[in-house]
């Protein structure tokens, strides 16, 4: 008897525990997917978002970030060579928050990966091909919070 | 704990703030100087930096896909646009945009990628003299 009167709030606590807990994790899951924004160097963002967005280091596995590295001097068409020591901290930035899953990409390429063209097939080839995108590589044309690391759909806007 | 902490912040901080001020704070006239030092080091017969001369190199394609005019417009005190990855470029031109020219470090690295993307070598010390003669006559 006074058993159940104790089992009562005990239980309530549990469900209300695990019930936080599994919205914690969805909310967590549902932001993995959108929001890179965890990640932050300033070296980075200064040197590595000068010409294009900043590419969140999420988007890529560490050997891809060591290959884009390893050639900055010939970097997709331009020179973005580096001071050594800059782009060590970089580079040691980039590597330690890569993606973790299988993104690999020969060319470095983000726009080239798997995951990328999966994400985005439902973008109209006449989209990509606006003069105001350019080029997939030009994040921020859509997705105008880029520069935050923030892909969400809410600061999503398709150019037309 | 604390204090320690605090203190190698404030630390850092210092060393942060003051290290780039220390390495290459400059005015668009001192690296203008320097740039006419150095091309009359290299050049003896040489007579003075031209902003015509530097107009005309800015706007030149040099034979590659770009000039710097390609990123930076032809009226560098408006601003510009990555001609690949259409990123928005602050104007070139001091008297439009203060920061320009006053961290030699960083006007050397993007010399070093622009002239190497434009003309496929690096700039000597006259085209980077003539090149800031013009931006600095631009009003
Ligand atoms: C001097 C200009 C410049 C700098 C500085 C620069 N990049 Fe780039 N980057 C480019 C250009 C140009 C492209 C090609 C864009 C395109 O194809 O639309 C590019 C493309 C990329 C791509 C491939 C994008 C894709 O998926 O298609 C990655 C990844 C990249 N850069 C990473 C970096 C990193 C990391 C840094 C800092 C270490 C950096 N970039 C600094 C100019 C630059
Ligand atoms: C032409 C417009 C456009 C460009 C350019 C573009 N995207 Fe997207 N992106 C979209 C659209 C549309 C979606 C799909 C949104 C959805 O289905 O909810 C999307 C989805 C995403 C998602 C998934 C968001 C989520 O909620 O799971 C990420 C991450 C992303 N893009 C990253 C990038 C990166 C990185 C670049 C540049 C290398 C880029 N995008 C360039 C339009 C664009
Ligand atoms: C492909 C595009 C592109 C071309 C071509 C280009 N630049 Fe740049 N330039 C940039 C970008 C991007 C930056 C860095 C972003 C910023 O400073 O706003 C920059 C920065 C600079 C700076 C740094 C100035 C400072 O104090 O901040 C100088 C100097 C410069 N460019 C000169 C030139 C000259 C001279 C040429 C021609 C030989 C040239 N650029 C060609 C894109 C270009």
């Amino acid at each position: 008897m006074n058993d159940t009167v104790k089992r009562l709030p005990f239980d309530l606590t549990v469900w209300t525990v695990s019930i936080v807990a599994g919205l914690a994790l969805l909310a967590h899951e549902a932001m993995a997917g959108h929001d890179f924004s965890s990640a932050r160097n300033a070296r980075w963002q200064a040197e590595c978002g000068a010409c294009h967005v900043a590419y969140p280091p999420q988007l890529l596995p560490a050997p891809a970030w060591h290959r884009v590295m390893a050639r900055l001097d010939r970097h997709f068409g331009t020179d973005a060579s580096l001071d050594p020591g800059a782009a060590a901290e970089i580079g040691a930035f980039l590597e330690r928050h890569a993606a973790r899953t299988s993104r690999d990409t020969a060319s470095g390429r983000i726009t080239d990966t798997g995951w990328f063209v999966r994400e985005h097939d439902e973008v109209p080839a006449a989209t990509w091909r606006s003069a105001a995108v350019k080029s997939p590589a030009n994040c921020a044309a859509c997705h105008r919070r880029a520069e935050q690391g923030d892909f969400g759909e809410r600061s999503l806007r398709l150019p037309r | 704990m604390g204090t320690i902490d605090s203190r190698f912040r404030i630390l850092a901080a210092a060393m942060l703030g003051a290290a780039p001020i220390l390495a290459s704070a400059a005015s668009p006239a001192e690296l203008r100087a320097q740039f006419e030092a150095a091309a009359r080091e290299a050049e003896p017969a040489y007579a003075g930096l031209s902003a015509s001369r530097g107009e005309q190199f800015f706007r030149s394609r040099h034979g590659s896909e770009w000039s710097c005019a390609s990123c930076h417009t032809d009226n560098p005190l408006s601003a510009g646009r990555h001609a690949k990855t259409a990123k928005d470029i602050a104007p070139l031109a001091p008297a439009a945009n203060p920061k320009r020219f006053t961290d030699a470090a960083r006007v050397e690295k993007w010399l070093r990628r622009n002239c190497n993307d434009v003309l496929g070598r690096a700039c000597t010390p006259r085209e980077k003299g003539d090149v800031l003669a013009y931006l600095m006559s631009l009003k």
